[in-house]
């Protein structure tokens, strides 16, 4: 932010802020600065900037003001209504209107974070090539082209001890290196943007507030290992990243960021967006590539590995979106710099995306290496509605959950697959007391059965049968020798897959099994959920020693089926019940089972 | 997929010139098929059937590739749908802070299940594994417009408002 003589105004513009209503917001800022004349009132110029995702979507629409007088101040849930007095006490008369900030939270949020990779992101305009370009743009690549042999960029990037981001952890300079090695002059690049984990979003926030950083880690990595032409491979559910990358890309091709040597440095580098259509196992390189070819995206047996022989036979290398975004911090500052961040086998930072029972569920940037408990708890806040943590699932569909126990694990590579779990593409959906297990098993089977793109038959019948099962416990129809069979099914799945979605896939249950086997053997032997979640072993009642009296329950309840008064126990009436849970998860006291 | 026609749609009346024109804007690119389907979808708002006979012809590849594509990827649809597209994320964010009972009472209220259009062609109904905006869990969508920290009750004032909109774009 160069010009310190101008009032600034960010508004958070990703899919979390849009939908929050930062479009309405907007627009009101510009009506009213025009309307009200405030540009002459303070004397200054006063820039409405649109930028991506901050990582706190769960208090959009998020706006920060930068005025010389009061420096940066952070407003949340800032409604059109709210503008005016912002333009009026914040802007003309320069007092913080400290009933609108954003509270303490929102700095222990931001400090206890490390941004690198998410510095442009709420920050710069993500449709604006000049704002990067403040902002070092570009700079990483020309330093490449004109100071760097292709082999010593890819040996700065071995050097910095980056992994790839997409879930493997592969050393990022090794596999440049392979495809580097390939012989060929015409070479493909794959930005893998499918994210198909549910519960991330890291990807999608980067293509939407810094989709040239995307660009320029390609570029560079297209100069390392000598590819002419890259792709970009989105999933179709992200319209908004779509756009933006494709703006990005639309400006890179007229200002001579990319086509025929660029900017005049003697090298060439096409790029396109290749959009999906909604198949999770296209995130697996090989499916990616048939899918990139128009085909079905059903993956294939390696070798030939895509560095030798990948899209349509040419060698080919494919990283992930945040993989990508690192590239140029590391020229920029230096591997020494990228290697000093992060533990030994982990370098760096990670994005996580935190969700479900936190209480700030958002994106985080940290460095590898701290624990999962301060990710939770001093990051994000801590659990919900003061309920008990129960287990964090991390590595999404392939991952594990992490107990209590070992919540101390730091998020690295190697710790958490040694806890049981994986980084995955850095997802963490939180859970809690009221989260069952057997539950969250079941819904991670139905996913990955669903997804099973059918070629191999453990993975497409396996699993069904896997899930049958795990039905039959949730109903209260299990037998004790049911959980034997979920482990010698799933043993044997992993072995006999062909691809990760298949060798991956009996995770959850696994990992399940053996930190909550209990709540396994109590939906089995007892008949009962111990988390009070699986509907068909609800006893739908409200425990009158429990019950305080809020009335809580009769707010959430949609269909009549609450009786309660003031400071009288609340009651459940069953005929009108249907069973919607909303009451449940209403009651901060545990009161109905 | 067998020989017979998929629903008793007689020979449906479908102006091809659209999807003659999608096709010779990709008919170089290499890989074509997916984004030439992709273009007819946006287009029509599903793959009529003479579509899929004219994209044989002109790319030269067989009907029954062409199925193959179109029933692996999710997005492809072979009926009409509906005007406003009713899509209830049923992640794992979503699904820990109750996505079930947000796509239970759409079942209830609309009468149809997952991937279903209502005989009016008003709504069309679908689960979807994350929209990428999981901190306002559980999430929903029609058409373009996102609602978070979707309830029960949200889901009725929903269905009212849509039921007050036009049926024309
Ligand atoms: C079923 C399956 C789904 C995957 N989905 C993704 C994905 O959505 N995004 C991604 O970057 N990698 C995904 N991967 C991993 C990729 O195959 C590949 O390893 C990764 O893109 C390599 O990038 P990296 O080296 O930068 O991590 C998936 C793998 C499997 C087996
Ligand atoms: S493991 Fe499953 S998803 Fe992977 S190739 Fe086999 S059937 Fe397909
Ligand atoms: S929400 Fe819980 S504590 Fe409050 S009245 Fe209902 S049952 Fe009782
Ligand atoms: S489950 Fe739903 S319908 Fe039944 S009492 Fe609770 S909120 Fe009401
Ligand atoms: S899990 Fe619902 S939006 Fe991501």
């Amino acid at each position: 932010m160069s010009d310190n003589a101008a009032v600034k105004i960010l508004i958070c513009q990703g899919t979390g802020g849009i939908s929050a209503g930062a479009k309405q917001v907007e627009a009101e800022f510009t009506r009213l600065i025009a309307e009200k004349g405030i540009v002459a009132q303070v004397g200054k110029r006063c820039d409405v900037v649109k930028t991506g995702c901050r990582g706190l979507c769960a208090n959009d629409v998020l706006v920060d003001i930068i005025t010389p007088e009061l420096g940066r101040v952070t407003y949340d849930f800032v409604v059109p209504a709210d503008v005016e007095a912002i333009l009026d006490q914040h802007i003309v008369a320069n007092e913080v209107i400290e009933k609108k900030k954003a509270k303490e939270y929102y700095n222990t949020f931001v400090d206890q974070q490390m941004r690198v990779v998410m510095t442009g992101c709420g920050q710069i305009d993500p449709e604006r090539l000049d704002a990067y370009i403040e902002e070092d743009g570009f700079k990483a690549i020309e330093k490449c082209v004109k100071e760097m042999k292709p082999a010593e960029v890819i040996d700065e990037v071995k050097k910095s001890g980056l992994r790839g981001r997409g879930g493997g952890g592969f050393p990022t300079g090794m596999k440049w290196s392979f495809c580097a090695a390939s012989p060929g002059n015409h070479k493909y690049l794959i930005c893998n943007a499918d994210e198909g984990d549910p519960g991330a979003f890291m990807d999608r926030s980067i293509l939407e507030g810094d989709p040239y950083c995307v660009i320029e880690g390609m570029m560079i990595a297209a100069y390392a290992i000598g590819c002419d032409a890259g792709y970009v491979y989105v999933r179709a559910e992200y319209p908004l990243a779509i756009d933006r990358l494709q703006k990005a890309l639309d400006t890179c091709y007229e200002k001579g960021y990319l086509g025929k040597n660029i900017q005049g440095w003697g090298f060439d580098f096409d790029m396109r967006i290749k959009k999906g259509a909604g198949a999770f196992v296209c995130g697996e390189e090989t499916a990616l590539m048939a899918s990139i070819e128009g085909e079905r995206g059903m993956p294939r047996p390696r070798p030939p590995f895509p560095a030798v022989k990948g899209l349509w036979g040419f060698p080919t290398n494919i990283n992930n979106v945040e993989t990508f975004a690192n590239v140029r911090h590391i020229i920029n500052k230096g591997f020494e710099w990228y290697a000093s961040l992060g533990t030994d086998t982990t370098k760096g930072t990670k994005i996580f995306a935190v969700t479900g029972k936190v209480k700030h569920t958002g994106l985080v940037e940290v460095p590898a290496g701290m624990s999962v408990r301060d990710v939770i708890y001093k990051v994000c806040g801590g659990i919900a509605n003061n309920r008990k943590f129960k287990a964090v699932q991390a590595g999404g569909p392939s991952g594990g959950c992490i107990p209590a126990e070992v919540l101390d694990t730091p998020v690295d590579y190697d710790s958490l697959i040694k806890a049981g779990a994986m980084m995955g593409s850095g997802g963490l959906v939180v859970m809690d007391e009221t989260t069952c297990m057997v539950d969250v098993a079941r819904f991670f089977l139905t996913f990955t059965k669903m997804e099973s793109c059918g070629k191999c038959v453990p993975c497409r019948i396996g699993l069904k049968a896997m899930l049958d099962i795990l039905e039959k416990i949730t109903e209260g129809r299990g037998e004790m020798a049911d959980i034997d069979t979920l482990l010698e099914m799933g043993a044997t799945i992993k072995k006999a897959s062909l691809c990760g979605l298949g060798q991956t896939a009996p995770n959850p249950i696994l990992s399940t099994v053996k930190y909550f086997r209990n709540e396994y053997e109590a939906h089995i032997i007892d008949k009962r959920c111990p988390s009070n979640s699986c509907k068909e072993l609800l006893l739908w009642q409200v425990i009158p020693e429990k019950c305080v009296k809020c009335g809580a329950c009769l707010r959430a309840c949609p269909s009549n089926a609450i009786k309660w008064e003031k400071g009288q126990v609340a009651e459940l009436v069953k005929e009108n019940c249907t069973k919607c849970k909303s009451c449940y998860d209403a009651c901060r006291f545990m009161a109905i089972e | 997929m067998s020989n017979a026609p998929a629903e008793e749609i007689p020979a449906e009346e479908i102006d091809l010139a659209e999807a003659n024109h999608i096709i010779d804007k990709y008919l170089t690119l290499p890989g074509n098929l997916m984004p030439v389907l992709q273009g007819i979808q946006d287009s029509y708002g599903y793959i009529p059937r003479p579509t899929i006979d004219l994209v044989a012809e002109r790319l030269n590849v067989y009907p029954s590739q062409i199925y193959g594509v179109l029933t692996f990827y999710a997005q492809f649809h072979l009926k009409p749908r509906g005007r406003y597209i009713i899509r209830v994320c049923v992640g794992t964010a979503c699904h820990v802070q109750g996505a079930e009972r947000i796509t239970e009472t759409f079942f209830g209220r609309l009468g149809i299940g997952h991937a279903e259009t209502s005989a009016d062609l008003r709504y069309t109904f679908e689960k979807v594994a994350c929209l990428g905006a999981c901190g306002m869990a559980p999430l929903a969508m029609v058409n373009d417009d996102t609602y978070g920290k979707m309830t029960v009750q949200k889901v009725d004032e929903i269905i009212e408002t849509y039921n007050q909109r036009p049926m024309t774009k």
